[in-house]
């Protein structure tokens, strides 16, 4: 093949690895506002809190596969107390307000997270190589490594196994309740405190599984709560209440920065891709409100 | 509570729309003033000056401008630094290559220019709102400062990195000193709050607040969103050019670009949540708070461990702080410090009764 | 219900005279929900118009295609014998209709006076630049809109709670403010989306009394939409009654009391 085809290739196939990243990313934020209509602004600090957690657990002596659960039961009890401490006081309070204090949520965490285990930059060694597979290179010419593959499928089989809990189960059903309307599904019995903390345990487990993946790929630092807001797009592309709209969105997203920033961002000097998806976001927001699989909603009068 | 408000009678509808219908706010209004310009410039010290004073004037400006858009219209934002630098920049290179503009012109000027940029970020509002609107509103703050700093015209191709702003030139003096300085924010402040509380309690203020609440019943009465919604974006990006300028060129001394990221739009969002959105007021208190919180934390750090406190220990408490403030003021008063204070206004008014 | 629209000898404040309004074959479907099918009826000025019908006939979306909040996919409406292109809630606002709606829309974080004066906007000229500055304009309009909006709420009997936020008041008093907002407009026609709707009797009075001096004495042209049965006998002076998104009924209350297809829809008679 000729060599500018396999470049644009290869900085595709760059492009959708780390969109699928930020698909993952983007699917904590689906995952709690279709469970409880509550936009999670906290979602990239928990991100953060999770992996720095981690990552802190081991430096402290716990080798990986101790740290890992560890680190899982530190998530879930910040989803307990967020449910506890700011979600339950304000129920049935508008959506702003809500979003708000996710807002405040979220400086907390990144907060919490650097008092407990400080600024430095972190590696977080998996145990996976990240150099290219050399026969896939010998092969098509392109460069993948096996952590790109391991966080391609990582990534997929994560989103898949919550598409199906959504729609397919009861647990499901009643977190899609939860988010219609709180007083309603209270009036019919669902357990609010218990669906919140499962939502939330389950948003904190996306949560570090995206910080592991990423922080593998790029060290973990401050800079992952950045990565959050890029995830910002990927929702209003896909639309916030679709899973699988997260999933395109998020290659889309991907794609299209690393390509402008490769094809376009020479012209400027680069930087394009610290604005480009908010640009495109933009766009889709002027022509498709509720992104590309979402839900249109109307207001009645 | 100094002074009771009940028993005051007014007589004609003018006197109940002033701005502050009871002549004892108006006494106290001009005691402030007096106290602003005549006493505080011979009696603070250069550090409060400085330090304190000018910033937080500079920072009350575009908190109202935040105020205006997420306040009284109801439209969230997250991108007033970007207005912030774009009224900053303008004002820098307005300086620069027109000979003998005056400050005042060229900072009005700059916030011109800020809110035709905002009127043209402001298009999405008319088609989405709440957090759909904050994210193109980040788009904004991430594209005016790439645009400001890759196109090196802006920075006069300076490549030191440090650019330092003109003086401020008026009528021949070079205002330079600490107080000097201080009387041209604090003029350029009065005059900003005064055209906003007319604003707020005006039509336009009501129209504003219509879109708001209940934009369909907005619509219904005649009030054309596209205007008024394009309106609130333009006037609150102009007061953050504006604020952005003066905050340069009398605060920092210096304009970059680095010094208007997205940290300190998060931070003109919490000065307006936690000063009381929807208030005139509530921009001064918020921008006070935000500015002399991470102050205060260093003198009790200071005071409790005998030295300075390692800087990132300071800052991760002081996130730490804002976040459960800003919690603890959704859940238990979403309406800010303002509303405290409105609060306790009423609870004296009615004292020694409690309702 | 006491209330009793014009007592024999007295005549009305303005005599009941051309069509204002003119509906001709609306439709209004949404995706595969027939809403409206070719409805036509008029409205006289002056004239106290109820639309009656069971839940779910179209009512409201009968107003809200007056209104200009829905367009319907056919038919033509007719202003003043004027056809009218696409009605959007602005041009209705322009042209002098205004309404009130079931769920209240007041904005709540302001207060009664407040609303009242918003609904004044069509009438307010001066721009941002004047209200900044408190030019004589602007000073001007906004004693004026006080003035106006002063006048409604003495004629709802609302000063009292004049500088109360809206949100903080019960709902009988809620709904009088939205008519005081709609009137603030000076509007020729006025939809009114239930007006009525859990108001105990004494408030139902007082509104009924409210509606009745309004279209006396400013002669407004009311569209109602009510369900009280002897509301409507009372005050309205012509009657259309929808079911299921077609027109059973036009014509004075007692026509259309003894109307067999009336009372057939009301009875839930299969048809």
């Amino acid at each position: 093949m000729g060599y500018e085809i396999l470049f644009f290739i290869e900085v595709l196939v760059g492009g959708l690895l780390s969109g699928v990243m930020y698909s993952l990313v983007a699917l904590g934020f689906v995952l709690i506002y279709k469970a409880s209509g509550v936009f999670n602004f906290a979602q990239g600090a928990m991100v953060f809190f999770a992996v720095l957690s981690l990552v802190g657990f081991m430096e402290l002596g716990l080798p990986f596969w101790a740290a890992l659960p560890v680190t899982v039961v530190l998530m879930v009890g910040v989803g307990m107390a967020t449910e506890r401490f700011v979600l339950r006081p304000l129920v049935n309070q508008n959506e702003d307000t809500l979003l708000m204090a996710t807002i405040g949520l979220a400086f907390v965490l990144e907060g919490l997270a650097q008092l407990a285990w400080g600024v430095e930059v972190r590696r977080l060694d998996l145990g996976i190589p990240d150099v290219p597979i050399m026969w896939l290179a010998d092969l098509t010419g392109i460069f993948v490594s096996t952590l790109d593959i391991t966080i391609g499928v990582v990534a997929s089989v994560m989103v898949a196994v919550l598409a199906l809990v959504f729609s397919r189960t009861k647990v499901g059903l009643g977190l899609r309740a939860v988010a219609d309307s709180h007083a309603a599904a209270l009036s019919i019995g669902i357990p609010l405190k218990h669906i919140w903390v499962m939502v939330w345990a389950a948003a904190g487990i996306v949560a570090l599984t995206a910080g592991m993946l990423w922080g593998a790929r790029s060290g973990v630092q401050f800079a992952l709560v950045g990565i959050a807001l890029k995830a910002l797009p990927v929702l209003i592309i896909g639309g916030f209440t679709s899973v699988p709209g997260v999933i395109v969105a998020g290659l889309i997203v991907g794609a299209f920065e690393k390509l402008a920033e490769v094809y376009i961002g020479p012209y400027f000097g680069g930087g394009i891709e610290g604005w480009a998806p908010y640009m495109l976001a933009v766009v889709f927001l002027m022509f498709r409100s509720e992104g590309l699989f979402g839900e249109r909603i109307i207001r009645r009068v | 509570m100094l002074y009771r408000q009940a028993g005051t009678f007014k007589t004609s509808y003018a006197q109940d729309q002033r701005l502050l219908p009871l002549r004892q706010d108006r006494t106290m209004m001009v005691a402030l003033l007096l106290l602003a310009f005549a006493v505080i410039p011979f009696s603070a010290s250069a550090y409060w000056l400085s330090a304190i004073l000018i910033p937080w004037l500079a920072l009350s400006v575009v908190a109202m401008g935040q105020n205006i858009l997420m306040g009284y219209a109801g439209q969230l934002s997250l991108g007033s630094a970007g207005f912030m630098a774009a009224g900053a920049f303008a004002c820098y290179n307005l300086m620069l290559r027109v000979d003998g503009l005056p400050f005042v012109v060229a900072v009005l000027l700059s916030g011109l220019i800020a809110a035709a940029i905002g009127i043209v970020f402001g298009l999405p509002s008319l088609r989405v709102r709440g957090l759909y609107l904050a994210v193109a509103t980040l788009a904004s703050q991430f594209f005016i400062v790439w645009v400001i700093d890759k196109f090196g015209w802006f920075k006069n191709y300076d490549t030191s990195g440090i650019i330092t702003t003109q003086d401020i030139v008026m009528f021949g003096h070079i205002f330079a000193s600490p107080a000097e300085t201080y009387l041209v924010v604090l003029t350029f402040v009065v005059a900003l709050t005064w055209l906003a509380m007319n604003m707020a309690k005006g039509s336009v203020g009501r129209n504003w607040q219509a879109v708001r609440d209940m934009d369909v019943a907005a619509e219904v009465m005649g009030l054309s969103l596209l205007r008024t919604k394009l309106q609130a974006f333009a006037i609150s990006s102009f007061y953050c050019g504006v604020g952005g300028a003066l905050f340069a060129f009398t605060y920092l001394k210096s304009v970059e670009p680095a010094a208007f990221d997205i940290n300190l739009s998060f931070r003109i969002l919490f000065m307006v949540i936690i000063g009381g959105l929807g208030t005139i007021l509530g921009s001064f208190l918020g921008a006070g708070f935000i500015l002399l919180f991470p102050v205060f934390l260093n003198i009790l750090f200071h005071a409790i461990f005998g030295k300075a406190v390692d800087a990132t220990i300071t800052s991760a408490l002081e996130q730490v702080i804002f976040g459960v403030l800003i919690i603890l003021f959704m859940i238990y008063e979403p309406l800010g410090m303002a509303k405290l204070w409105q609060n306790f206004l009423d609870r004296m008014r009615r004292w020694p009764f409690r309702r | 219900m006491n209330v009793v629209a014009h007592p024999a000898g007295m005549t009305r404040g303005f005599p009941i005279g051309e069509p204002v309004l003119e509906l001709d074959g609306i439709s209004l479907r949404f995706g595969g929900v027939h809403a409206l099918t070719n409805i036509s009826f008029n409205v006289l000025a002056h004239e106290i118009r109820a639309i009656i019908g069971p839940n779910g006939a179209g009512k409201s979306s009968m107003l809200n295609v007056i209104g200009g909040l829905y367009t319907p996919q056919e038919g033509t409406i007719r202003f003043h014998g004027e056809k009218l292109s696409a009605m959007t809630p602005g041009k209705a606002a322009h042209l002098g209709i205004g309404r009130t709606f079931q769920n209240i829309a007041l904005f709540k974080r302001m207060t009664v006076l407040e609303n009242i004066m918003a609904g004044r906007t069509l009438y307010t000229r001066a721009n941002f630049l004047e209200v900044a500055l408190q030019l004589p304009r602007a000073r001007a309009e906004e004693i004026e809109s006080r003035e106006r909006a002063e006048e409604i709420i003495e004629f709802l009997e609302i000063q009292h709670i004049r500088k109360m936020q809206v949100s903080r008041l019960p709902y009988g008093l809620q709904k009088r403010v939205e008519l005081g907002r709609a009137l603030a407009a000076q509007p020729k026609i006025l939809l009114l989306d239930e007006p009525m709707a859990g108001m105990n009797v004494e408030e139902k009075q007082d509104m009924c009394r409210f509606i009745l001096d309004v279209n006396d004495h400013y002669g407004t042209t009311m569209v109602l939409i009510e369900h009280d049965m002897g509301v409507v006998m009372d005050i309205s002076d012509r009657v259309v009654v929808l079911d299921y998104g077609k027109k059973i009924g036009d014509g004075t209350p007692e026509e259309v009391r003894s109307n067999q297809n009336v009372i057939d829809a009301y009875l839930g008679v299969a048809h």
